[in-house]
């Protein structure tokens, strides 16, 4: 699989997973200062997930994301400085200031929200798949859940629907571990190991894989993707994964072992393991990824300080585009 | 004379038309045709009461059998639409919102705003709502005001075959999400229709009759019962406007607020209930705009606040009708 991608596609994949992380990484430290408004749900440790999956897609390919939306965001090529913006609710936010962290949306690049609904994105891509199915023009829908919204009806409901209907859609599960605070352990009696058991019973294929191996993730969803745009149906991938941060910024995660997160920081990241990978193959210099990491932190940096000097948007704002017509 | 047919004959053709026009228009829901996995002919209900018969045939990949499964073809007729299709969702009663209805108000009527402007969402969802066919508590509300209180989503009731065409076909074509309640005692109500193209524009109420002394507004199938009272009342010199909001979001104010200024009496007819209703709304708005005009205090015609009971003489009770709409009218002259 690595032999697969040129050295290109692996340092635009690994640029993406730095994004993400100096994205998040920044985003926590700003909260706790107490600037920022709103909610914010982190994606740290989660990359490999959102990029291996998305570095198959393209923007006719629509993906639905959930309220830790800013991984699935910037995998599918939103822009850093609009989203950090939106998050800070500024005029300049990929959505004028008015949708914030948990509806950051860019629907030219095929993303079709964060969404602070749990369970909110089975259905819609469930739609946006039969678009793609009756327009024949072999893009797919992919939609992002975590293992709390494995639970939701809307869920099941859509693995059904999208069996009946055979559409190109990809259920991408990011097992965390923890719904909030609970785990799939008490939520789930089957599944309670791997979740992905439940959708074999709605006959689609179904596999669990290392969430945080770029590549397993990406071999995964290559495999589910072309089945999908050759009219082969559904796929659920479950990605075993884990986050950083708390459910939202501020949580004290008290359900957490400690070094839970130290150990899999220093052990088991996404990032660490890919430039691992990469560089002991002889594929990619350290240096090259080193040069990403220094380009990337400006960018998050120039990101903040834009975000920060952007102005709130106009009062007008406030009644506008409720309607496209009223 | 346009030919004479019926309402839901109106609402099928509304959607022939429009699938025909525009090959992004898909119906979707659950036996919208029918006979789906069976060894049996397809179309074999075309809806649950045949108001999609025959759309079948003509359109097989674009009218959709879903499973009983609300949330996901409702969702998904958002999330289509959301992606550049016009669907139309057939949520069969308008009582089974509750089994998807973050899907509308979180979701479709929503994604305009939140996502700065940028999102268009031309979904049109189709539902049944009314009493009088003892179908009881969760076959015959008529919940429309929990629709039209989320900004984002239009709701239209129509009452009467051509302005079910019309507006249904304005509904389709419109940008926003648009839900579309068609009073099921109406489905067999014969009127002229004409067979060509039209579109009725979303927000303009239709001013059934005027007359100098009482304004009343009424929706759906309450609007016959108004033109009944109406009529009665004439007799006795008292002479009704009677003004067919037909979409309660938008609402046509300036109709209602410029009929009340003419008459100063206002007697709303709801078949839903005067809590935080249609009814309440139309008595609350006219009472802080055009106050000065009113020579008496507004009467709202309701069902009583209780779940639509079953057995018939209860039902009946429970239904305004042109006694009760008689009744407040004279309260008005008193």
């Amino acid at each position: 699989m690595k032999a697969q991608l040129s050295k290109e596609d692996l340092l635009k994949a690994y640029r993406k997973m730095r994004e993400i992380r100096e994205f998040e990484d920044r985003v926590h430290v700003e909260f706790a200062k107490g600037t920022l408004p709103g909610f914010v749900h982190l994606y740290s440790g989660e990359e490999a997930v959102a990029v291996g999956v998305c570095e198959h897609l393209n923007d006719l390919d629509r993906i639905a994301s959930t309220h830790r939306g800013h991984g699935h965001c910037i995998a599918k090529g939103v822009e850093l400085e609009g989203m950090m913006a939106e998050i800070y609710g500024k005029k300049t936010g990929t959505c004028g200031g008015k949708g914030g962290s948990m509806h950051i949306a860019d629907l030219d690049k095929g993303m079709m929200g964060a969404n602070g609904i749990v369970g909110a994105g089975p259905p819609l891509i469930a739609g946006a798949a039969l678009a793609s199915k009756l327009r024949k023009d072999g893009s797919v829908g992919v939609v992002f859940f975590g293992d709390g919204a494995s639970n939701q009806g809307t869920n099941f409901e859509s693995m059904n629907f999208a069996v009946t209907l055979d559409l190109p859609m990809i259920f991408v599960l990011e097992n965390n571990g923890y719904a909030e605070s609970t785990s799939p352990k008490y939520s789930a009696k089957v599944g309670s190991d791997n979740i992905a058991d439940r959708a074999r019973g709605f006959g689609m294929p179904a596999v669990t894989v290392d969430g945080n191996d770029f590549f397993a993730v990406y071999e995964a969803a290559g495999e589910a993707i072309e089945r999908a745009r050759k009219g082969g149906g559904p796929t659920f991938i479950e990605c075993k994964t884990m986050r950083y941060f708390g459910h939202f910024e501020g949580d004290a995660q008290t359900y957490r072992p400690k070094d839970e997160v130290k150990g899999a920081r220093a052990n088991d990241c996404p990032l660490k393991r890919f430039a691992a990978a990469v560089t002991s193959a002889g594929l990619v210099e350290a240096a090259e990824l080193e040069a990403i990491d220094k380009s990337v932190l400006d960018q998050v940096e120039k990101a903040v300080k834009a975000a920060e000097a952007a102005p709130q948007p106009d009062l007008d704002a406030l009644m506008a585009d409720v309607y496209v017509s009223y | 004379m346009a030919r004479k047919i019926m309402f839901k004959d109106a609402i099928n053709e509304a959607m022939r038309l429009e699938m025909e026009r525009d090959e992004k228009v898909i119906l979707l829901g659950l036996d919208v045709a029918g006979a789906a996995g069976t060894d049996q002919p397809r179309d074999a209900w075309g809806g649950v009461l045949g108001v999609s018969k025959g759309l079948y045939p003509l359109f097989p990949d674009r009218v959709i059998d879903t499973p009983i499964s609300e949330s996901a073809y409702i969702g998904a007729a958002v999330g289509a639409s959301a992606c550049g299709m016009r669907a139309i969702g057939e949520l069969m009663f308008s009582d089974f919102m509750g089994v998807c209805f973050d899907q509308l108000y979180n979701q479709a009527a929503k994604f305009r705003y939140m996502f700065g402007g940028k999102a268009v969402t031309p979904v049109t969802i189709r539902t049944m709502i009314g009493a009088g066919f003892s179908a009881a508590a969760q076959h015959s509300q008529s919940p429309y005001s929990m629709f039209a209180h989320v900004p984002g989503m239009k709701c239209i009731i129509p009452s009467n075959p051509y302005d079910a065409k019309g507006l249904l076909a304005a509904s389709i074509e419109d940008d926003d999400p648009c839900v579309f309640f068609e009073h099921k005692a109406l489905y067999t109500m014969k009127g002229e229709v004409p067979e060509e193209h039209y579109t009725i524009p979303l927000g303009k109420a239709n001013i059934v009759q005027e007359g100098k002394d009482v304004t009343i507004v009424a929706l759906a199938r309450m609007v016959q019962f108004a033109e009944k009272a109406a009529k009665k009342l004439a007799k006795d010199g008292i002479e009704c406007t009677i003004i067919d909001p037909r979409t309660i979001s938008p609402m046509d104010w300036n109709a209602i607020y410029s009929s009340v200024e003419k008459t100063g009496r206002l007697v709303v007819v709801d078949e839903s209930y005067d809590l935080c209703g249609v009814a309440s709304d139309v008595c609350g708005h006219v009472a802080q705009n055009v106050f000065g005009a009113l020579k008496a205090a507004p009467q709202m015609v309701t069902a009583p606040f209780v779940p639509t009971p079953f057995a018939s003489n209860l039902e009946a009770a429970y239904l305004p009708d042109a006694n009760k709409i008689e009744a407040a009218v004279r309260k008005t002259m008193e």
